[in-house]
């Protein structure tokens, strides 16, 4: 029935294959349609599946759950012990739908607006390819029966990743700051593997789920193995995920193309650790729910942090990224905090995996939105400092009102959809503990203000007249079709979504299609949370509005020079990239790898070099015996004879 | 005086010491052979003495000497020709400095 | 006559016809068709036996013949092939094939030069089919040989120290082995120099002594080990590659690496079982070394020729690591690594060739930008690079992760310790490529002289595009040939675990 999802993969990856041999014989117009056409029909398919997954094949008649749905399934690279596999396939379920559905409609979405934005550039070809590939196993990861099969996509969009982020492969920030997204996730993906391995050995199996008992109840005897394979996975996670302390590529990663920012570094790959954690909860909940308090902490943390150092950043992607952060760390959270698998109204407790789906969907479309927008701003200015930009709204109307949408939606503004999804995380909190409730709604507050920092900063504020009257800002249709497309559905999932959780009518909202247990969940906001957040985030945004709308900032001024110390830590994103340079650099260069590379060129080699100067010397040594000499010989000859004959004598 | 088989010994001793001493210690390549000579000419006397005094009715002893001067000729010939030829093309016939065929 | 002798044949009338060749067009003319004849010969093998092996031919070696060569020793010349030296003989041609194209241009001498190159592939295809131990040595010899006048006078840089350093080093390792073989023959018997009997005891041989494996294992293991680049015998292998001309490094680091792997499992392993249960833990510890330690060598290294010897280091042991793991997958993940190893390793050296051949200088501080110059073979270089850090879909990938999976299945500390520790390896590998990549690719070409350089010709074309579609190949499917090697692997293994548990009674860490 599935079995179209298969080209859902394939497109991508043939597309891939002709632009990636054939691009250089192809003009510009025709890499980008075949691009963009494959995409098209992936994004097409994808919604086809999840139409007829959703609604023609629907919820299994005894449970109400939607079933899983494993269209393909074989084995990949056979293992010989233990009776592992390595499979690969393709799974259906409400989660993979739904991603299916955001990473083809963003992808379509940037590779349209990547026809306006990369235009002439050079490498336009490779860059199409790229982004194909990226596609493909991006769809290759969330469609993934075993946890194997994930891995081995999740290695792909790294490498994608890497070679988009280093695009242009001619400026140094750029290489640097590919390699270093590809080595902090990669050194992350070490646990990964490392988990991987441990939940194999134990389980028998890579597959997600143990239908049979013998499988169950060897997690059960494994103790705390279970818990400690899923942790270290989890850190592959929060590695790709860009979890504190494992964020620091993800700033440095806005050196790629803007669209590439929005798909890859804020859309689609940054949450496939959200997307692990999800799709092993089950396992999360069932055997390590003691252990969940990491992924809380590690996501509040994450989200504290990232917000403060938003706050300070001057480049508009920097913001945008430390606002991914953050945003990702929230849907990490909504993840920890769920503590059971049955959704219905009296349990409180399954809210959160339910919040966090949602919260991905919604951030990927308003994100992604952001970044676009970011995107025709630095193509307008040439400039990703805020310097450069202020009062730009005149020059970009259609960029300045998406905008707008996405960041009231992200700042939880009722009647866009990032209000409902993070209102779900906050009540999961608030359900979960009360403390981490109120620091995620604080986060909250903050995210608000920062969006809106950036939102005057850019659109009206201090303005640049000198560089805008040389470089005469305007916007293009191609580049501003997918912004008005992504806030569109910000907008009317937002409106839907909210009407709905107000109780203004009965019908589908995001929880009858996705929840813990693939069981009809009916969203319903909590009053006072609702309110209170909404409260918040507007008193948030007024704070900002009073503080950085003017043409002169006093009081932005005035905050900078009553903590300069706070303002430089967070503008330096406290440091920890240094701290990192230090550790890579003189600890693990200088202090290991010199060394070895000392030790094997002087002690190893050095002793076989010895021995074969000892070799050398020993025959040197001897070689005077044999001197040719037949004088020596005989004198040598006459002494031995008359000591024989004095022994001879003696003896 | 009569001349005993004691002074023929004697002086073939002496005869063999210098002539080993030469070839021990001589550097040039004639003198060595000369020191060979030597210790060849001790033994050809030895063998004319023993022939005169102790065996007066055989001849073997003077016919090994004639055939030891001989050879002795005939060596001689030989190494005298390489002497020459080696210092027509090294200009030396000192032992120690004929080493370029070593190591 | 025996198919697979032409394995052997082939180069002999190679060199023949090499002898007789004039001019520069008949010698390549001579080499490229002997070497696709056996890159034909290889897959007609390979295809061959796996049909025979899916007709239900069971047999432990397939194609086997013999006749006898010097009776006193018993030595006879025997061929017989299994899945293993199926993969091995098919990796062997095409880095042939390939090698043959990389050199193309060589100069000068390219007579003389191809006559070693092809000597020494007639040893390696001789190794792999051989199934007499005597004559698996005396191949070994032969290949090793040429190595040393290949490098003396082909190479650059310090080739006479190199050549030498390579030379004796691994003579010295042939000495440790031919001590242990002609120790296992006694062994055994005295009977037999046949693998096959002396591991069944069939054909006169009996079980060789505890007491005397354990001295004879440790003898060949090294023998072997010193051409697997096991730790600390490794050094000959940043000096050789260095100095080897491109098509000496593509035979050396693709195929004599891995005669030492494949002997290792082939004679020390097979051969001595009770031993290799008792003492892996020893090699392992060295292996498990030689993988971090060479990746970490590899971080600092400025040589690019230099980095990927390191690589290979690490690489090298992985295959020793997944041997001794002493199970089935973890071995059959060293095989693949084996392979995928050979080829693009291969394909590194090819390119570091090729670049060396225009840069003339292989310092990774000294090139930037070579991509807007030569882009065809940056992009190759980046693929290599991207294999060698073990990206899915190419061969590493495969491999590693089956020598992974494979050695997690030693359910004790020691052996969890160190899988940990070499998985390690995996991020130290992104580190050293992706240092390399980005210093000599990337960035804006300054130097003046390397502007006006050219992209590779066609011969370079072809030879790292058949590289990159059988490291491609390899990693996509990597199924049938897992399979193919595994037939092979599983009943050694099987049959060395069934002598003795895996827990060593003298290993002080457990």
């Amino acid at each position: 029935m599935f079995s179209y999802t298969l080209f859902i993969i394939l497109l991508p990856l043939v597309s891939f294959l002709i632009l990636g041999i054939a691009g250089k014989w192809l003009s510009h117009k025709t890499a980008g349609w075949i691009g963009t056409l494959s995409l098209a029909a992936v994004a097409a398919l994808s919604y086809y599946a999840a139409y007829e997954y959703f609604f023609v094949v629907g919820r299994d008649a005894l449970t109400g759950a939607f079933e899983r749905q494993v269209p393909f399934d074989f084995t990949w690279l056979p293992f010989f012990d233990q009776g592992l596999h390595f499979n690969m396939g393709i799974l259906l379920d409400p989660i993979s739908v739904m991603m299916l559905i955001v990473i083809s409609t963003v992808s379509l979405m940037v590779h349209i607006y990547s026809f306006g934005y990369m235009k002439g550039e050079r490498g336009f070809q490779r860059y199409y390819a790229f982004l194909s590939l990226f596609t493909m196993s991006m769809l290759g990861l969330v469609v993934a029966t075993n946890i194997f099969q994930m891995y081995l996509f999740w290695e792909l969009v790294g490498v994608s990743s890497y070679l988009l982020i280093g695009f242009y492969y001619t400026l140094p920030a750029a290489i640097a700051a590919s390699k270093k997204a590809f080595i902090v996730t990669r050194f992350a993906d070490l646990f990964f593997l490392i988990g991987i391995l441990i939940y194999g050995f134990y389980t028998g199996s890579f597959g997600f789920v143990f239908d049979t008992p013998e499988g169950l109840q060897s997690y059960a005897s494994a103790g705390f193995i279970l818990p400690l394979a899923l942790t270290l996975m989890f850190i592959g996670g929060a590695g790709k995920s860009a979890m504190f302390p494992l964020h620091i590529w993800l700033p440095d990663a806005m050196e790629g193309p803007t669209p590439v920012s929005a798909l890859i570094h804020a859309a689609t790959m940054v949450v496939a650790g959200v997307f692990q954690v999800a799709r092993l909860f089950p396992l999360w909940v069932t055997y390590a729910q003691d252990w969940m308090p990491v992924i809380i902490w590690v996501g509040v943390f994450t989200a504290f942090y990232a917000a403060a150092v938003a706050c300070a950043q001057s480049d508009i992607k920097r913001v945008l990224a430390f606002s991914t952060i953050s945003q990702i760390a929230f849907m990490m959270v909504a993840l920890g905090v769920c503590t059971e698998l049955q959704t219905g109204h009296e349990h409180h407790g399954s809210v959160g995996y339910m919040a966090s789906m949602f919260h991905l969907f919604t951030h990927a479309m308003f994100k992604a939105c952001l970044f676009l927008g970011a995107g025709c701003i630095i193509h307008a200015v040439h400039s990703n400092e805020m310097a450069a930009m202020g009062g730009l709204r005149k020059y970009l109307p259609i960029t300045h009102i998406t905008f707008l949408i996405s960041c009231l939606a992200i700042s939880g503004i009722p009647f866009f959809s990032g209000f409902s999804s993070k209102d779900e995380i906050i009540t999961a909190c608030m359900s979960y503990s009360p403390a981490v409730g109120w620091i995620m709604t604080g986060i909250a507050a903050m995210t608000a203000f920062y969006m809106f920092r950036l939102y005057y900063g850019i659109f009206w504020g201090t303005e640049n007249k000198e560089l805008h009257a040389a470089h005469h800002p305007h916007e293009t249709k191609i580049m501003t079709m997918p912004l008005i497309v992504l806030s569109i559905i910000t907008v009317g999932v937002g409106v839907y979504t909210t009407l709905a959780g107000f109780g203004m009518f009965e019908g589908y909202s995001f929880g009858s299609l996705i929840s813990a247990d693939n069981i009809d969940y009916r969203i319903h906001f909590d009053m006072s949370v609702a309110s209170c957040s909404t409260v918040i985030a507007i008193i948030s945004i007024a704070l900002a509005t009073y503080i950085f709308k003017g043409e002169k900032q006093p009081v932005a001024e005035k905050m900078k020079a009553a903590l300069p110390n706070l303002h430089r830590w967070a503008y330096k994103r406290f440091y920890m990239d240094e701290v990192y340079q230090f550790v890579t650099h003189k600890i693990i260069f200088a202090r290991v790898s010199k060394p070895i590379a000392w030790f094997d060129r002087h002690v190893i080699d050095g002793f076989f070099n010895f021995l074969a100067w000892g070799t050398n010397a020993a025959s040197n040594g001897i070689k005077g015996l044999q001197s040719g000499r037949v004088q020596q010989y005989a004198f040598v000859y006459l002494v031995g004879t008359i000591l024989l004959i004095l022994l001879l004598m003696l003896f | 005086m009569n001349i005993t088989i004691e002074h023929f010994l004697l002086l073939s001793a002496l005869m063999l010491g210098a002539g080993m001493y030469g070839f021990f210690t001589r550097r040039n390549t004639l003198a060595i052979l000369i020191s060979i000579e030597l210790i060849l000419n001790a033994a050809d006397l030895n063998f004319a003495a023993f022939n005169r005094l102790c065996d007066t009715a055989g001849l073997e002893g003077y016919l090994f000497t004639l055939f030891s001067i001989a050879i002795s000729a005939a060596e001689t010939a030989i190494a005298i020709a390489v002497m020459i030829n080696i210092y027509r093309m090294l200009k030396s016939n000192l032992v120690d400095e004929l080493d370029n065929l070593k190591w | 006559m025996n198919f697979l002798s032409l394995f052997v044949l082939i180069p002999l009338v190679m060199l023949l016809g090499l002898w007789l060749a004039k001019g520069v067009k008949a010698v390549r003319g001579v080499m490229v068709v002997g070497s696709t004849a056996l890159l034909a010969l290889a897959t007609y093998l390979t295809i061959d036996f796996l049909a025979q092996r899916a007709a239900g031919n069971n047999a432990e070696m397939l194609y086997q013949a013999a006749f006898t060569w010097f009776e006193p020793l018993k030595i006879s010349y025997r061929v017989g092939v299994d899945g293993i030296s199926v993969a091995m003989l098919l990796l062997s041609a095409i880095i042939v094939f390939t090698g043959t194209f990389a050199s193309w241009r060589l100069n000068p001498n390219l007579k003389d030069y191809f006559l070693w190159f092809t000597l020494l592939s007639m040893g390696v295809f001789g190794f792999f089919i051989s199934i007499d131990m005597f004559m698996m040595f005396m191949f070994y010899e032969i290949a090793l040989i040429p190595m040393y006048l290949l490098i003396g006078v082909w190479g650059s840089g310090q080739k006479e120290y190199a050549a030498m350093k390579l030379t004796l080093m691994l003579m010295g390792g042939s000495a440790f082995l031919m001590i242990g073989i002609f120790g296992i023959f006694y062994g055994a018997g005295a009977e037999t120099m046949n693998i096959l009997d002396i591991a069944n005891h069939t054909g006169g041989a009996h079980p060789i002594e505890f007491a005397q494996q354990c001295i004879w294992f440790p003898l060949t293991f090294i023998g072997f080990g010193v051409l697997g680049a096991l730790f600390p015998f490794h050094t000959w292998s940043p000096d050789g590659h260095a100095s080897a001309p491109t098509a000496v490094s593509m035979l050396h680091a693709g195929v004599l690496m891995k005669l030492g792997g494949y002997g290792c499992f082939r004679i020390a392993i097979f051969l001595m079982p009770e031993a290799a249960n008792e003492l892996n833990w020893i090699f392992l510890i060295l292996t498990g070394i030689s993988v971090v330690y060479g990746a970490m060598s590899a971080c600092v290294q400025t040589d690019l020729k230099y980095i990927n010897a390191y690589s290979s280091v690490s690489h090298c042991g992985l295959v020793l690591f997944g041997i001794l793991m002493l199970t089935t997958t973890s071995t059959v993940g060293a095989i693949l690594q084996m392979l995928s190893h050979g080829l693009m390793t291969a394909l590194f050296f090819a390119l570091i060739g090729m670049i060396y051949g225009r840069t003339h200088t292989r310092d990774v501080n000294k090139m930037t930008g070579l991509m807007q110059i030569m882009p065809f073979l940056s992009v190759c270089f980046v693929i290599a690079g991207l294999a060698n850090l073990g990206l899915p879909g190419l061969s590493g990938f495969v491999a590693e992760m089956s020598i992974f999976v494979g050695s997690f299945q030693n359910a004790d500390t020691f052996h969890r310790v160190l899988t940990i520790t070499a998985t390690c390896s995996i991020v130290v590998a992104a580190v050293y490529i992706l240092r390399m990549v980005g210093r000599m690719l990337y960035g804006v070409c300054t130097d003046e002289h390397h502007k006006k350089l050219t992209d590779a010709t066609w011969e370079e074309r072809f030879a790292v595009i058949c590289l990159i579609i059988s490291i491609a190949g390899i990693g996509l499917a990597p199924a049938w040939i897992s399979n193919l090697i595994s037939d092979s692997v599983a009943p050694i293994i099987e049959s060395v675990k069934s002598v003795g548990p895996l827990i060593s009674s003298c290993n002080p860490f457990m």
